[in-house]
């Protein structure tokens, strides 16, 4: 991350607690947001927006967006960033879509079927891995700045799809496939529950399992980790590997919902992963961010989406609005810090006291 | 003399200036109609608005910051300009002094947001460019302007320099005098290599950070008239979606994320790099769908063997330290 000046006095934090949810401010400022924004929209779309359909639209709309928004996260933590995520899903896509089209025929038989669709899934699942142990390896050993890499695998990326598709689309997927994008699955849309999983699996990583503490570590002090005798060099490939297989969930995601795949699928939400990131509470300098305060903030994204499409208003100025929520969360949380700066700080008169009754020695 | 070329062969901007006039001699040798002074014309027209912006962009990185906004910026004063004087009429000056007017401010709004809200300003860029973006694409609803005055589209080129071409010579020269003559100029390179120093030596931070941004929307509002003088057209969203390319060539050029390094020469040398790359391949009747496979193998070359340079260098100074 570029270095960035803020003026004294030294930029405070928060307390973070890791013990229970609500005690976390981000958490509790989200939360509030999304009542708020509910609140809003059901008094001026009382009929359409408390319904089911709505319901449904965000179910259906957060998946591809929330899976993005967890590859982007990961890198996040350790300190760094990756560009490369909407280029990585659209290339797996591409890889599953191209063996998908053309091993199978109308009159293939379903058991051949079934084992294409498994070859495919690796296919794409190794396109992955290669893609993020080659950025991965570079921001490692070579110690590049990880927007420089992310920025020249997404050009190398995005320029494969583009040179192997000559820029067509590749359509037309078993329906198993589609299951994942538009099925639903006692009610509840499967590529939802897909989301579910990856953010529990990344919550459970990043919070309890020894990669993902070195993965914190190496976002609050790198250095101070490595001389702590973690292998910092390989939880940063791992943390591109992690994050370039996210975007494979993505892509399969993204390829049942379109029932095609492209070189320039999603790419708007590029920089929607990072807003969504930052505002759910992730720390853009690394070390700190929660998995829920990432759902949260991808929740009240799309309640201000949805609820600004039933009121008939333009996608463009939803747009707009998220911008200004993300400069509005930044500016609470400062209020917030300095708030909780002025409050814990004891007065004069208070400290006096503290010496007065604990005498330093 | 040998201790100068030793130095100057480890210096970027000679290395990238070798590998420049490499290319220059391979595609020279390979298609006849390269090296030619028509071709090189067309060469430096097309690339001339990526370098006004690349020059803006180049001080926003000197001083440490990052800047994702100013493609919306420049499309949001091409815009505005094109509406005042399709509506009231106007000149050249009034062109450039509204468009400089509206970028400096749009960009001095990320500098005080990035100032006040203690934030990064990658995020905050981002969020200025989503904003600036969408209200334009709001408000225009997409649609084209075509009727610009004839003074505005009609060729101005001078001497067979194309216009674009002067205006980019004179941004480019007009950065390096801010950056090597002047007091601001040389106060953002302390900015970026330590803003706690540069704090402390009573440099003017907010103040700093606020020409920087300023400079970034003012170039990139004047990159916006000269596009659309080139197009002969405003299209709300011709511009936007290349800040990154953008911010590859500034970076293939030797400028560094983290603030203090970068140079004019530089810049130059990394989007002539890139332009003899696309513009070589295409005159070999290379398929243009191949330009971002050998881009991002280039990028990737370039900045992994810079860092590796540093990383030898740096090991090498520890050893002679012990």
């Amino acid at each position: 991350m570029p270095s960035d000046i803020a003026p004294s006095p030294a930029k405070v934090s928060a307390p973070r607690s890791t013990s229970f949810p609500l005690s976390d401010p981000t958490i509790t400022m989200l939360g509030g947001l999304i009542v708020v924004a509910a609140a809003i929209f059901s008094a001026l779309a009382p009929s359409r927006f408390l319904s089911g359909d709505t319901l449904r639209a965000i179910a259906f709309q957060m998946p591809e967006l929330g899976i993005l928004s967890l590859a982007m996260m990961v890198p996040l933590m350790s300190g760094g960033l990756n560009l490369a995520i909407i280029a990585t899903a659209n290339l797996c896509a591409l890889v599953m879509a191209a063996i998908l089209t053309h091993l199978i025929q109308p009159s293939t038989p379903p058991l051949i079927i079934a084992a294409v669709i498994v070859l495919a899934l690796l296919a794409g699942l190794v396109t992955a891995l290669g893609i993020g142990s080659l950025t991965g390896a570079i921001v490692a050993f070579f110690g590049v700045h990880p927007i420089l890499v992310t920025l020249g695998t997404m050009t190398l990326v995005k320029g494969t799809s583009v040179l192997a598709t000559s820029g067509t689309v590749i359509g037309g997927f078993p329906p198993a496939i589609l299951f994942l994008g538009n099925g639903s699955f006692f009610g509840i849309p499967v590529s939802l529950m897909l989301l579910i999983l990856c953010a529990a699996v990344v919550a459970v990583i990043l919070s309890h399992a020894p990669f993902g503490v070195s993965v914190r570590l190496i976002g609050s002090n790198e250095r101070a980790t490595r001389y702590s005798g973690v292998a910092t060099e390989w939880v940063l490939v791992g943390v591109y590997v992690l994050s370039s297989l996210l975007c494979w969930v993505a892509a399969l995601v993204m390829m049942a919902r379109f029932n095609s795949a492209s070189a320039g699928y999603a790419e708007s939400y590029l920089l929607v992963t990072i807003l969504a990131a930052v505002l759910g509470g992730v720390d853009p300098f690394g070390g700190f961010g929660r998995v829920l305060g990432l759902l949260l903030s991808l929740l009240l994204l799309q309640v201000i989406s949805t609820g600004f499409n039933l009121l008939g208003f333009s996608p463009y100025l939803t747009a707009a609005i998220w911008g200004i929520t993300m400069i509005l969360a930044i500016l609470i949380a400062l209020l917030r810090d300095q708030w909780l700066v002025r409050f814990l700080r004891p007065s004069p008169a208070e400290s006096a006291a503290l010496q007065t009754r604990n005498p330093e020695p | 003399m040998r201790d100068f070329l030793g130095r100057a062969v480890h210096r970027h901007d000679v290395q990238i200036g070798a590998i420049v006039l490499l290319m220059l001699a391979f595609f020279g040798m390979l298609s006849p109609g390269f090296l030619t002074l028509g071709n090189f014309a067309d060469l430096l027209e097309t690339y001339s608005v990526m370098a006004i912006m690349a020059a803006g962009l180049l001080v926003v990185l000197i001083s440490g910051g990052i800047d994702i906004s100013f493609e919306a910026i420049a499309a949001v004063s091409q815009f505005l300009v094109a509406t005042i004087l399709v509506r009231f009429g106007g000149n050249w000056f009034v062109a450039f002094s509204l468009a400089g007017l509206f970028g400096a401010s749009l960009g001095a709004v990320n500098a005080l947001l990035i100032y006040y809200l203690r934030a990064i300003s990658v995020i905050v860029t981002i969020s200025t460019m989503t904003f600036y973006f969408s209200i334009l694409m709001f408000v225009t609803q997409g649609r084209s302007i075509y009727n610009l005055p004839n003074w505005f589209t009609s060729d101005l080129s001078f001497l067979s320099v194309p216009f674009p071409v002067m205006v980019a010579a004179v941004a480019l020269v007009l950065t390096l005098f801010i950056l090597s003559r002047l007091t601001i100029g040389r106060q953002i390179y302390g900015l970026g290599g330590n803003p706690e120093a540069a704090k402390r030596m009573g440099c003017n931070i907010v103040g700093l950070q606020c020409f920087a941004y300023g400079y970034s929307g003012f170039m990139a509002a004047i990159a916006g008239i000269v596009q659309a003088h080139r197009v002969e057209e405003v299209v709300p969203y011709a511009l936007i979606g290349r800040e990154l390319d953008v911010l590859a060539a500034v970076v293939l050029g030797g400028a560094s994320l983290a603030g203090g390094i970068g140079t004019v020469s530089g810049t130059v040398l990394g989007i002539l790099l890139l332009a003899v790359l696309q513009n070589g391949l295409t005159l070999l009747g290379v398929s243009s769908y191949s330009f971002g496979l050998v881009t991002g193998v280039v990028i990737l070359a370039s900045v992994s063997a810079t860092a590796y340079t540093a990383k030898r260098q740096r090991k090498r100074s520890i050893r002679h330290a012990i």
